[in-house]
């Protein structure tokens, strides 16, 4: 079974909200959309959901096309950013509700919303009301009456967003075991790259409302199909400039370096280099490694990772190195970078260059 | 898809008819009444635009109208900032919150006509309470149904006495969802009570203070039942206001081509006015 | 500017505290520099809110006091005490503009026109808003409106201290890195005494050179960042600093030997303390995969790009490990190797080694 966008656009007034878009997304596959704030993650949820109609093009759900189907008949879960549970029930009330409407037997739906409850670790609060628990316990709560209703589909709009973020570390880990085993279309929201990555399955690029690429996930990450998709998917920003190729030589401002391996079959001329903060390191790894020599102008430190801002002459960089770094602010500092482990793009469209293809 | 849609005026209906009901079908009427000239036998004739020509020209109407604005405005600029004042000061938590609240609400539950008698009763020189102590006590001489200030005054203190307390509910709710950060950030950054007043509580209360003075403009405005039973529009004509007018020549001298001319006339003033308010207190946002 | 002293502080919301569980804040002890920057760390419910509120003065505490710079300032209001607080959400005043935003708090205090001019577009400048001044703040982006609330602090020369309360919640995430930053290199421009609290640790740990992390109205371990990360005194820190959080494994102290399941590990140091529910720290980061070591099943692996997370399983035990190789299939057995130079014991959450000479 899967859920499949033909062709679907959206346009509100003479603002296109989604540009014509094509995904099929399949049963049993965590699927992330990923993108900024704005960037139509929502849009594209809620034309999957049914809530709202797409301008043109057509939702074809197992075979079926069931644009402008209501959600009511299409039997999908929504689990929204905000919690959103029924204040008077009980938390046991609130996952068996979807259940009560479908008229399930007592004893076939008590023991579905304690295997729910026991999932999400909520077994000892099923006769508490919603404003009696805490904001991570309320959104287990929404989480686990999508989950019990054993819908076909279920869609989950940044759901950790409003969460302490060691919570939202745990249920990262728990959500894909949890929903994958259910079988049914998965589509995730995200505005975390880190998230999409540790989420991982099959995720979806967007960029003011278009869908810059789809794949597996690592792959994506991996080998990005453009600049944009690589600048999606990379936080903190990904480092990029313009670079020319002369002979067997790249050349950015004053920095040298060997085009080795697939890059050196590139035809001369200018390109846009892209590097990921984290293979910038403040040490060298290889012989080969090139050498950038900085001021340290930012640093930052998420406990794991280390990231320092730098400049090189006009242009500013980032690097982020595992574990804690100590570094000083305006004094100079190497960093390094390894060739192979940069992206090439087309100067003018943004492309990533087929290093295969020559000119 | 279009079942649902159907489905949706089934829904809507009932609002449809209680309006056409309400409001179309009396106004049709009004228009109707408003062109002809009848007699006592439920005979009409064609008279024209006559009517409204009459009552914009008549002196009668100008007075009416003068006194309504008159006494509108003069409720506006007592009961609009009497009722932020009272907001301002009541207890923002606790038990006070509900018990002030409560109070505040008594004015509000009292009937129209009631409120008028309980006033009249209130203001009688030899048996009401107020009229008794002014004139008894105070030695103010003070008989609305003789004087006309008086009779003004007492029908102006009648209704900040009956409507203040819609103002302050209104600037209430608007007062309490002001966040606390608001006021903690104040203190911080040295703010005189006029400065969080000036610079936080009124452009917070701004949207509900519009709807106030449209409320009490448009009920002002129409006032009719408690300055009749007050004063029946005494004495003299000294507060006859424009409904009290308009009920006068509908029913006391049962011209229905005029009394239905003047209120179309009272309509659209009422409707322009509370258009100009609205335009006015909310051209600053979008 | 000033230096921050909390002597003895506790707080408790209800009128009549009788048990420890009334208190929200317990017998707080700190002593803070002048022109620090120091952050208050912890999930939410930990007290770290109220006590800002305390040292702003927004709150009285039931017991204890309150000093800047040797002065008793516990019974003074927050204006009294010249410090500056930034808001979980921004608070703008919505009809002014941004520039009498900015002179707000200097117009309250009868500083002269001409010298708030001077000011005001020294900060504009600080924090980019230059080209906004004459803009009405009401219909800004959130991260403006905060630059704006940030602002109406740094603006006052004569402020003690500059408070942030999760100042970045409203924040996008792609702007949130920014101004994080932006606040780092203000804090290095002016020198003022500052104190962020906040549930991200990304957030602490790159803003302040002191971390308080807070726990159920307790101060677990204040210290520099790279020690909460290197060297956490308490598993709660070490669960709740790094992403993710250290491993926290059940264990037996037998004959001075700490046994997982039966495995004896090697420890940074001796143990120091053995009584009570013991526990082995590690992080993901200090375990590697290898030939021999403690056998483990593969649950899910993570491609995180730069390296991979490996969920496993020792017995029932949940172990976190990261490594820089391939992803592994589910099922796949492995034996795990803890660097014991970072393994330490815990004895009723505390730390029971001592560091090996």
């Amino acid at each position: 079974m899967s859920l499949e966008l033909k062709n679907v656009t959206k346009i509100v007034g003479v603002e296109t909200h989604i540009h014509p878009t094509s995904l099929t997304f399949e049963a049993g596959d965590f699927n992330t959309l990923l993108g900024a704030t704005n960037a139509g993650k929502s849009t594209l949820i809620r034309l999957l959901a049914g809530l709202e109609k797409p301008t043109s093009g057509q939702v074809i759900w197992a075979g079926q096309d069931v644009t402008g189907v209501s959600p009511q008949r299409r039997n999908i879960s929504l689990v929204h950013q905000f919690f959103i549970n029924y204040p008077h029930m009980t938390v046991y009330d609130n996952i068996a509700s979807p259940l009560r409407v479908a008229k399930l037997p007592r004893s076939e739906m008590d023991h579905r919303v304690r295997e729910t409850a026991e999932l999400l670790q909520l077994e000892g609060l099923l006769a508490r009301y919603p404003d009696e628990l805490s904001g991570g316990q309320q959104q287990r709560t929404a989480l686990a009456r999508a989950i019990a209703k054993q819908s076909k589909a279920i869609f989950l709009d940044e759901p950790l967003a409003n969460l302490d973020y060691k919570l939202r570390e745990e249920l990262r880990e728990q959500l894909p075991t949890i929903l994958e085993k259910r079988g049914t279309v998965i589509v995730y929201a995200t505005t975390e790259p880190t998230e999409a990555l540790l989420l991982g399955g099959f995720t979806a690029l967007m960029h003011e409302g278009k869908v810059t690429q789809f794949g597996r996930t690592s792959k994506l990450y991996h080998s990005p199909a453009s600049l944009t998709a690589a600048r999606v998917f990379s936080d903190p920003p990904i480092n990029y400039a313009h670079v020319m190729k002369e002979g067997n030589l790249f050349r950015l401002d004053d920095i040298n370096w060997a085009a080795d391996g697939s890059a050196s079959s590139l035809s001369d001329g200018q390109y846009i280099v892209a590097i990921r903060p984290h293979h910038i390191a403040p040490y060298q790894t290889k012989p080969s490694c090139v050498r950038l020599e900085g001021q340290v102008q930012i640093t930052e430190l998420s406990g794991s990772e280390s990231i320092a801002h730098f400049a090189v002459g006009k242009h500013s960089w980032v690097s982020l190195a595992p574990r804690t770094h100590q570094y000083l602010v305006g004094e100079r500092h190497n960093f390094f970078f390894d060739p192979e482990q940069c992206f090439f793009f087309n100067a003018a469209s943004g492309v990533a260059v087929e290093e295969s293809n020559h000119g | 898809m279009k079942k649902h849609s159907q489905r949706a005026w089934l829904f809507v209906l009932p609002v449809v008819l209680l309006v056409a009901f309400n409001a179309l079908i009396p106004l049709m009427t009004v228009i109707n009444y408003s062109v002809q000239e009848t007699f006592g036998n439920n005979q009409f004739f064609w008279a024209g635009l006559r009517w409204f020509e009459e009552i914009l020209q008549s002196e009668r109407f100008h007075a009416a109208l003068a006194r309504q604005f008159l006494f509108t405005f003069t409720i506006l600029i007592i009961e609009v900032p009497l009722g932020v004042i009272i907001a301002l000061s009541m207890p923002r938590r606790g038990l006070g919150v509900s018990v002030c609240l409560v109070l505040m609400a008594l004015p509000l539950l009292i009937p129209w006509n009631v409120v008028g008698a309980m006033w009249n009763i209130f203001t009688l020189p030899k048996i009401g309470l107020l009229g008794w102590v002014m004139n008894n006590l105070l030695g103010i001489s003070y008989n609305m149904t003789v004087s006309p200030v008086a009779a003004w005054i007492t029908v102006i203190i009648m209704d900040v006495w009956h409507w203040t307390s819609l103002v302050v509910l209104l600037a209430f709710a608007g007062l309490i969802s002001i966040p606390d950060a608001y006021y903690q950030a104040a203190r911080i950054d040295g703010a005189s009570n006029w400065a969080v007043f000036r610079y936080i509580q009124l452009p917070k209360m701004k949207r509900v203070l519009t709807i106030a003075v449209l409320l009490r403009f448009m009920d002002s405005f129409n006032i009719y039942t408690e300055p009749f039973v007050l004063t029946g529009g005494g004495p003299g004509n000294s507060t006859t206001l424009l409904s009290i007018d308009l009920v006068k020549v509908a029913l006391g001298q049962f011209d229905l081509g005029p009394a239905a001319a003047m209120s179309l006339i009272y309509f659209v003033i009422t409707l322009a006015v509370s258009w100009m308010f609205y335009t006015l207190m909310t051209r600053n946002e979008s | 500017m000033a230096r921050v002293a909390l002597e003895n502080l506790s707080h408790s919301y209800s009128i009549n505290p009788t048990n420890a569980a009334d208190y929200a804040l317990k017998k707080i002890n700190l002593s803070w520099k002048d022109g620090g920057a120091y952050a208050l760390l912890g999930p939410s419910g930990c007290g770290k809110s109220t006590l800002l509120n305390i040292i702003s003065g927004l709150l009285v505490p039931t017991e204890g006091r309150v000093k800047f710079d040797e002065k008793d300032v516990t019974a003074l209001s927050p204006e009294q005490r010249n410090i500056a607080q930034v808001f979980q959400f921004p608070v703008i005043y919505d009809t002014l503009t941004v520039y009498d935003n900015l002179a707000f708090p200097l117009r309250n205090r009868k500083v002269p026109e001409e010298g708030i001019k001077q000011r005001v577009s020294e900060i504009a400048i600080m924090l980019e808003l230059e080209d906004d001044l004459s803009k009405r703040s009401a219909h800004l982006p959130a991260d403006k409106k905060q630059k704006i609330s940030m602002g109406r602090g740094l603006v006052r020369d004569d402020v003690n201290v500059i408070m942030f309360d999760e100042p970045l919640t409203v924040i996008d995430p792609e702007l949130k890195w920014k101004l994080r930053s932006k606040l780092k290199e203000l804090h290095q421009e002016i020198e003022v005494t500052m104190i962020y609290v906040t549930h991200d640790q990304t957030e602490a740990l790159t803003f302040a050179d002191q971390v308080v992390v807070m726990q159920e109205g307790e101060i677990i371990q204040s210290g520099e960042p790279v020690d909460l990360f290197e060297r956490p005194l308490h598993t709660f820190v070490g669960h709740f600093i790094g992403s993710p959080g250290m491993n926290i494994l059940p264990c037996h102290v037998k004959d001075n030997v700490a046994l997982f399941y039966g495995h004896s590990i090697e420890l940074e140091g001796p143990i120091i303390r053995s009584e009570g529910r013991c526990e082995i720290g590690i992080r993901p980061e200090h375990i590697q995969l290898g030939t021999n070591g403690i056998p483990a099943v593969v649950v899910r692996a993570a491609d995180l790009g730069q390296h991979t997370m490996v969920q496993t399983l020792v017995n029932d035990t949940g172990v976190n490990v990261i490594t820089d190789g391939k992803p592994l299939e589910a099922g796949t057995e492995v034996n795990l190797c803890f660097d014991p130079r970072k393994t330490r014991l815990y004895s009723e959450s505390r730390i029971a080694t001592a560091v090996a000479q």
